[in-house]
């Protein structure tokens, strides 16, 4: 029987989710075995080639790319699981929802300290090519169907191995008090 | 010698004073009714509505209840322990909880309800609503990003001479809690310890404080809210 497969991608995200996937020690030997990774920065993969399993999102949603990712993971994908705080409630990068989408450019680009005075044009990039800025930040499970949870920043190690091995294996997923944090 | 009396919380038998406030005869019974906005020896609020029990069959508050003798309590049953989840996933959504950065993170009770609750994701939509800091007095500020409207501060900080440091602001959804900025001018470091410590979230914090406590020895690192309560064997 062919391994289950496993594509995982960064939203608005840092890849510390993507790091503590790969803090499972010399469980990573292990998860080889296991699981074959299609799309994900881990191997590579820019695009899907096939059907996957189990797809894992890091980060939400802040921008027109994020969204255009996000659905293709779920039209690729039987399984979607939003790990870290960023992908279930916008997490950091959110903390700009509360404040009007012109004056986080403002900053960003003319009057923060390190471009005030360099951009006397006071250009906003506004190519084509780039993706469109969202109004706020929203969590994955606000765009599409969501299956799973892992919370944390970043979800620990052992909660990401865990929930692999139950969505691998079907057994009953552990949840230990010391492996379900926010932070 | 004051009268006893007899009533149950799960089946449990258990003892407390006439008169006895019903939180805290659980918890001297090794029960934990979980809440967020109790403070033993002050006057109680029921306003945070997460120590709802079945008292003879009908939710009420534990912490606005005296006790009588003979009542029967249900705590730790499925549709107590579902509402209070849900109003703990009301209070995530309808604040900015971002407990990634916030300095009470490990040690804040909400969070700490939120693990034991095994909350990985509020069924709600998340409101992001604007909400002011307020950094003017000099050892303290307060982020309302993160209050959840207990009022355990205005009940209990005031003055050497019985004045409230702080006051609720407004009525219904903008209600919101203010400082009295010239008392809060007088605050000493111990006040403003004992004013962050009230707070059971990170909205009321001492300024240049940061984050204290290391990851791994913070309060609720390693065992959950309540553990303690339970841990105490009563016969």
């Amino acid at each position: 029987m062919s391994k289950p497969i496993v594509a995982t991608t960064s939203l608005a995200g840092c890849f510390g989710c993507h790091m503590s996937l790969l803090d499972i020690d010399e469980r990573i030997l292990d998860l080889i075995d296991l699981v074959d990774f299609n799309k994900s920065p881990i191997d590579d993969i820019k695009e899907f080639t096939q059907m996957c399993d189990i797809g894992i999102i890091e980060g939400g949603c802040c921008n027109s790319e994020n969204i255009h990712v996000l659905k293709d993971f779920r039209k690729n994908c039987k399984i979607l699981v939003s790990t870290g705080e960023c992908a279930i409630m916008g997490g950091l990068p959110a903390m700009r929802n509360n404040i009007p989408i012109k004056e986080c450019l403002e900053e960003a680009y003319l009057d923060g300290p390190s471009t005030k005075g360099h951009n006397p044009e006071g250009i906003l990039p506004n190519d084509e090519e780039l993706p469109i800025i969202l109004d706020k930040v929203y969590p994955c499970h606000e765009i599409v169907k969501i299956d799973y949870y892992l919370p944390g920043c970043p979800p620990r190690a052992d909660l990401i191995w865990n929930a692999l091995v139950a969505l691998v294996t079907g057994d009953e997923m552990k949840l230990p008090y010391e492996v379900i944090k926010f932070d | 010698m004051s009268e006893k009396i007899k009533f149950t919380i799960d089946g449990k038998e258990c003892f407390a004073e006439k008169g006895a406030n019903l939180i805290e005869a659980a918890k001297e019974n090794g029960v934990y009714i979980p809440t967020l906005c109790h403070l033993e020896g002050v006057k109680p609020a029921g306003s945070c509505r997460i120590c709802n029990v079945k008292i003879n069959g009908r939710p009420m508050t534990a912490c606005t209840t005296t006790l009588i003798e003979g009542m029967n309590i249900e705590n730790n049953v499925e549709d107590i322990q579902e509402l209070r989840k849900i109003i703990i996933e009301t209070l995530f959504v309808s604040g900015n909880h971002y407990c990634p950065a916030c300095e009470k993170s490990g040690n804040c009770e909400l969070q700490a309800l939120g693990y034991r609750f095994k909350m990985l994701v509020p069924r709600f939509p998340f409101e992001f609503e604007e909400k002011e800091v307020d950094a003017e007095a000099p050892k303290i500020y307060i982020d309302r990003n993160r209050c959840i409207l207990c009022k355990r501060c205005v009940r209990s900080l005031k003055t050497e001479d019985g004045k409230s440091i702080f006051a609720v602001q407004g009525r219904g959804y903008k209600a919101m809690i203010n400082i009295d900025h010239e008392l809060a001018m007088n605050m000493t470091d111990e006040e403003a310890t004992h004013a962050m410590d009230t707070c059971p979230v990170g909205s009321i914090l001492k300024k240049e404080r940061g984050y204290y406590d290391p990851i791994g020895s913070r309060k609720y690192d390693k065992k959950p809210i309540g553990s303690e309560i339970e841990q105490i064997v009563t016969n």
